[in-house]
């Protein structure tokens, strides 16, 4: 299946400002992946997250989101394929109640009555949140939130989950419980983090991002071993490679 | 102290009663909003001495109250700590008004002193009806009400997204000005100067979030049309609730009920 592919050439953004956020990305990630994208802070990480689903335009260079390459008239069907979970819950969920909130991406879509109904009971079940669909969004806590951002997403049927800093915020067993969520999905998945471990466990392919430019793209465990490049990168070892703090082996 | 934490907690409070299920949350929201409006108008429209013919129209609030399951104290606190705001604007009437309307013995009640207390319980009962509404009802199912009933869907888009983000905003308000309190040592910090950038920071911080809510609409699909699940039904027992309290308020507001009791008992004791 093409579909699910997503192919970034030789991708440029300068911000109106002049700042070049983005200098020369190019990748190719394809069905069924695990992405992670780190980097530094202002490393241009939430800049390509947001070309992704077309918020932002490139200045240069050329996105395709599985059959179509992303213009005017495709839009639509690419925002419909990628689903797209932002870092603040609270940005994401503006309805009054979380069902309105999961219903709001189905609805938009044409569909209506039953089959909406359908959809929102099926993506609140997949993250376990439907005893939660007539509560206001104000009312939950941090990892509900979280949760429920995703079922607003999934409830559209996406082919490509991109979510940026998923596990941002969350204590450890919210975090524990949206990382086994997410393992369970079968989509093309694209992360950003700072969680390194989070990426090890999740991930098996990491793209490392310097500057605007793609410093690395390879396995993550592999790249997780050059400590001079994460340096470079200002990165570190995820903890769990890293020796035991009290005796020191691994 | 009035902290803006508590003032969020309380008004969650107010929110989370909505979600009751009683006779009265399970009526249509327009039934209750009409409801609401013609109480308002009613109590509103009643002339500047009048005190005596007001007073039935607690026994709304009192039902309401009583059917919906509210917390009594909790509405009356609200309702009080609205109290002084009218009286700021009735406390003059018994200044400028001497005229003496009522002699009670050897006191006599000027004009000024009844349409003072006279606007205070008109503040009262207008308030309470409107704080019950909500705990009734819900904001977002007013709003849904009030687009059913005529008004512009964009305004019914915009309050719903005033009260979601008012939570947001006064927690991010909250912090803030937690942030500057903490850093002035019971002074007061710069004054008034530093309040200005801080209210200036929240504006920009708002504008911020407005286009990151913008985005994640465009990314499911937004197009500039609003759905929301209609289910609405205006049966039988919406319409007998609209009936009886409308003829109710408005024979009340003919007939001054009050009057009409004292008149009988002290009739029957004669």
């Amino acid at each position: 299946m093409s579909h699910h592919i997503v192919e970034v050439k030789n991708l440029r953004h300068v911000f109106p400002d002049g700042t070049a956020a983005l200098s020369d990305i190019s990748f190719r990630i394809t069905h069924g992946e695990s992405v992670a994208i780190i980097g530094a802070n202002g490393a241009g990480k939430s800049t390509l997250l947001l070309h992704l689903n077309g918020y932002l335009a490139p200045t240069a260079g050329e996105i395709r989101i599985g059959d179509f390459p992303m213009n005017k008239a495709t839009l639509p069907e690419i925002r419909r394929t990628v689903g797209m979970v932002f870092q603040d819950p609270d940005d994401q969920l503006f309805m009054p109640t979380v069902y309105d909130d999961v219903a709001f991406g189905p609805l938009n879509l044409g569909l209506f009555g039953a089959e909406v109904e359908q959809r929102v009971t099926d993506a609140l079940q997949r993250v376990g949140a439907v005893h939660l669909q007539e509560k206001a969004p104000y009312h939950l806590s941090g990892g509900e939130k979280k949760r429920v951002a995703i079922a607003t997403v999934l409830s559209m049927s996406p082919d490509i989950l991109v979510m940026d800093e998923p596990t941002n915020g969350l204590d450890p067993f919210a975090r524990r419980q949206l990382m086994g969520l997410l393992k369970d999905f079968h989509h093309t998945k694209i992360f950003t983090s700072h969680d390194l471990d989070m990426v090890l466990e999740l991930c098996e392919r990491t793209i490392i991002l310097n500057q605007g430019e793609v410093k690395a793209d390879g396995p993550t465990r592999e790249i997780f071993q050059n400590e001079a490049l994460l340096a470079q990168c200002r990165l570190e070892k995820p903890l769990s490679m890293q020796g035991c703090p009290v005796c020191g082996k691994r | 102290m009035l902290s803006i934490d508590g003032v969020l907690l309380d008004f969650k409070r107010l929110d989370s009663l909505a979600t009751g299920d009683s006779a009265i949350h399970r009526l249509d929201p327009r039934a209750k909003v009409l409801v609401t409006f013609v109480f308002i108008v009613t109590v509103v429209s009643f002339g500047k001495y009048e005190l005596t013919a007001m007073v039935p129209f607690f026994i709304f609030p009192a039902v309401i109250i009583g059917l919906g399951n509210l917390p009594a104290g909790y509405i009356a606190r609200k309702i009080a700590l609205l109290c002084p705001f009218a009286l700021v604007v009735a406390i003059f009437n018994p200044v400028f008004d001497r005229e003496v309307l009522v002699q009670l013995g050897p006191l006599g009640i000027t004009g000024g002193w009844i349409s003072c207390a006279s606007i205070v319980v008109r503040a009262a009962l207008t308030v309470g009806a409107a704080i019950i509404l909500l705990a009734v009802t819900g904001f977002p199912a007013i709003c849904r009400a009030l687009e059913r009933l005529g008004m512009p869907a964009a305004f019914a888009v915009q309050l719903l997204f005033l009260y979601r983000y008012i939570f947001v905003l006064t927690e991010e308000g909250g912090r803030a000005s937690r942030a500057r309190a903490l850093r002035s040592f019971g002074n007061k910090g710069l004054g008034m100067k530093t309040y200005g950038s801080l209210l200036g920071h929240l504006l920009l911080r708002t504008w911020l979030r407005a286009e990151r809510i913008h985005m994640a609409m465009l990314a499911r699909g937004f197009t500039g049309e609003f759905h929301t699940r209609h289910e609405f039904r205006f049966g039988r027992r919406e319409l007998l609730f609209l009936l009886c309290w409308s003829t109710l308020f408005i024979t009340l507001r003919l007939q001054n009920a009050s009057q009409l009791l004292g008149s009988l008992v002290t009739g029957i004791s004669r």
